[in-house]
């Protein structure tokens, strides 16, 4: 599939596919055209072409109601929470999808099993989400797309400008959330800790795939390690 | 003493109908970061009907309220229906002359129906004026404020109660996120624009006893109720009850103690002293500017 900012091609023709119960990540430099891709996903950005499947339904033409409705939440760059709400009102709206289906009660169990995930959330209830600590903000981002019940769940850049222990926490939940039968698309310029709890990676560059394979296979591979893992040409010409 | 009362019985009369306008101002800014200058036409929309309907055909007071506000509320709904929604580039310049544009023609449209002359309808009730300390406090203005008092406590439970409500203050704080969450943004807007111009109903169905009402009498209402708004701040619903009395006092006093000349004036006067000295209002902060 290809995707458009207006007339600027951001996805130059891109073919992926994630298997259920995976956990999938999308590494790439800045302005590679990941979150643009995901942007695509769940339907905020309209002027793409090729085709887009889950569970068999197209997600052409769905606005972001209908694909947050059919099973995807996308947890944004930038975490995009509501400030001056409250936690427990950002997480309830998380669940407006299902509050509009009618099921009030799996709402109140999954405020309790998110809750559960973070429990710094639930000290917090009633506090402005804007208090928040950045840490604390990513995971009630990240609680509030749970709170839709996603088959597929979408993060854009999780870890960043976060404590390493964060991010591990970040990361720990997210397999967790596998085990749950959750499938995850991980998109992180910290390529290191996304590969280390992934199955399978894409690398992208400048609109396209590069390369891809398993976690395993990119972390051994060269070029990999030189652009995204912070090693130098020199740390392993030299070895070599 | 006595006539400083009297000043602030109908400076609180007035404030009142100022707050309520300045509500669905403030209202449909932090839903859609409009300012419809079309709002003060639904006011007049809201006082005609209702003379119509209560003093024309004799309706009870009841059914004829509840017509009035939901008709409005109709309109307003029709009006981003037709006239916002199609707008291909929505800059908010182009948006507001849109505005601009609907007001004059709500305004020839309010002439062609009711033609040019004023109505005026007996107040909800005829006990007669009560006496506190010398001072005439009319029964329509008890009226007025039981109003507003009852309408911004049921706003208040729906923004910070309902679904809905928090649907709307989300749509406020970011469209985006309230999007990608599942909460249908364009939906909201429509409700923020029928909620909105009802409250302009209510605002007029409210004065209709206590002024003569004809079709340009929304102009002036509406920019008080926008000055009333930026005073207080927009985008907050305190804000803007707070700006609505605290303008229809200073009003009523600077009419009783300088010169009647002052009535309109001061309005002007205090936004102009607002954008230079606190553009952002009493209570909104530069953040935290919503609902």
């Amino acid at each position: 599939m290809k995707c458009y900012y207006g007339r600027i091609m951001a996805v130059k023709g891109v073919s992926l596919s994630v298997n259920p119960e995976e956990i999938v990540c999308l590494i790439g430099a800045n302005g590679s055209g990941k979150t643009t891709l995901l942007s695509a996903v769940c339907g905020l950005l309209p002027d793409w072409t090729g085709e887009m499947e889950f569970f068999e339904q197209s997600l052409k033409g769905m606005e972001p109601p209908a694909v947050v409705r059919s099973g995807i939440s996308l947890v944004p760059e930038g975490r995009l929470i509501f400030p001056p709400l409250s936690v427990l009102d950002n997480l309830k709206l998380g669940a407006y999808t299902m509050y509009k289906k009618k099921a009030a009660d799996t709402v109140k169990k999954d405020l309790e099993y998110v809750t559960g995930l973070f429990p710094v959330l639930k000290e917090r209830f009633d506090q402005p989400a804007g208090t928040l600590s950045g840490g604390e903000q990513q995971m009630l981002a990240i609680a509030r797309a749970l709170m839709a019940r996603p088959k597929l769940l979408l993060l854009d850049e999780p870890s960043m400008g976060l404590a390493p222990m964060i991010v591990e926490r970040i990361m720990e939940v997210l397999e967790v959330l596998r085990k749950r039968g959750i499938t995850i698309v991980l998109v992180e310029q910290n390529a290191l800790a996304a590969l280390e709890v992934a199955d399978r990676g894409y690398v992208f560059e400048t609109g396209s795939v590069v390369l891809q394979g398993s976690a395993d296979e990119l972390l051994a591979d060269k070029d990999v390690k030189r652009a995204y893992l912070g090693k130098d040409y020199g740390d392993f010409y030299d070895a070599v | 003493m006595q006539e400083i009362l009297q000043y602030l019985f109908s400076g609180i009369t007035n404030g009142a109908i100022y707050a309520v306008i300045a509500v669905g101002f403030s209202m449909l800014y932090s839903s859609t970061e409009l300012i419809n200058f079309a709002h003060g036409e639904f006011v007049m929309l809201g006082a005609l009907s209702m003379v119509t309907l209560a003093a024309g055909f004799g309706w009870p007071l009841v059914p004829a309220f509840v017509l009035t506000v939901a008709a409005v509320g109709m309109a307003g709904l029709l009006f981003e229906r037709l006239a916002i929604r199609p707008v291909r580039q929505p800059d908010h310049i182009v948006l507001i002359i849109i505005t601009v544009g609907a007001s004059i023609f709500l305004r020839g449209l309010g002439m062609l129906i009711w033609g040019k002359d004023a109505y005026s309808m007996q107040p909800f009730s005829d006990h007669p004026p009560i006496d506190v300390a010398g001072a005439k406090l009319l029964a329509q203005s008890i009226w007025i404020l039981v109003i507003v008092m009852a309408l911004t406590a049921g706003l208040h439970l729906f923004y910070r109660r309902t679904l809905t409500g928090k649907a709307m203050s989300a749509c406020a704080v970011s469209k985006k996120a309230a999007w990608i969450v599942g909460i249908p943004t364009k939906w909201m807007v429509l409700l923020a624009f029928a909620l909105a111009t009802a409250m302009g109903a209510v605002a007029g169905a409210i004065i209709a006893p206590v002024t003569m009402s004809s079709y340009d009498m929304g102009t002036v209402l509406g920019l008080k109720g926008f000055c009333a708004a930026m005073l207080g701040g927009l985008g907050s619903l305190w804000g803007a009850i707070l700006g609505g009395f605290l303008l229809g006092i200073l009003e009523a006093l600077g009419v009783g103690f300088v010169s009647s000349g002052l009535k309109d004036a001061t309005a002007f006067v205090l936004l102009l002293l607002v954008l230079y000295v606190r553009p952002q209002g009493i209570i909104g902060s530069a953040e935290v500017k919503r609902f």
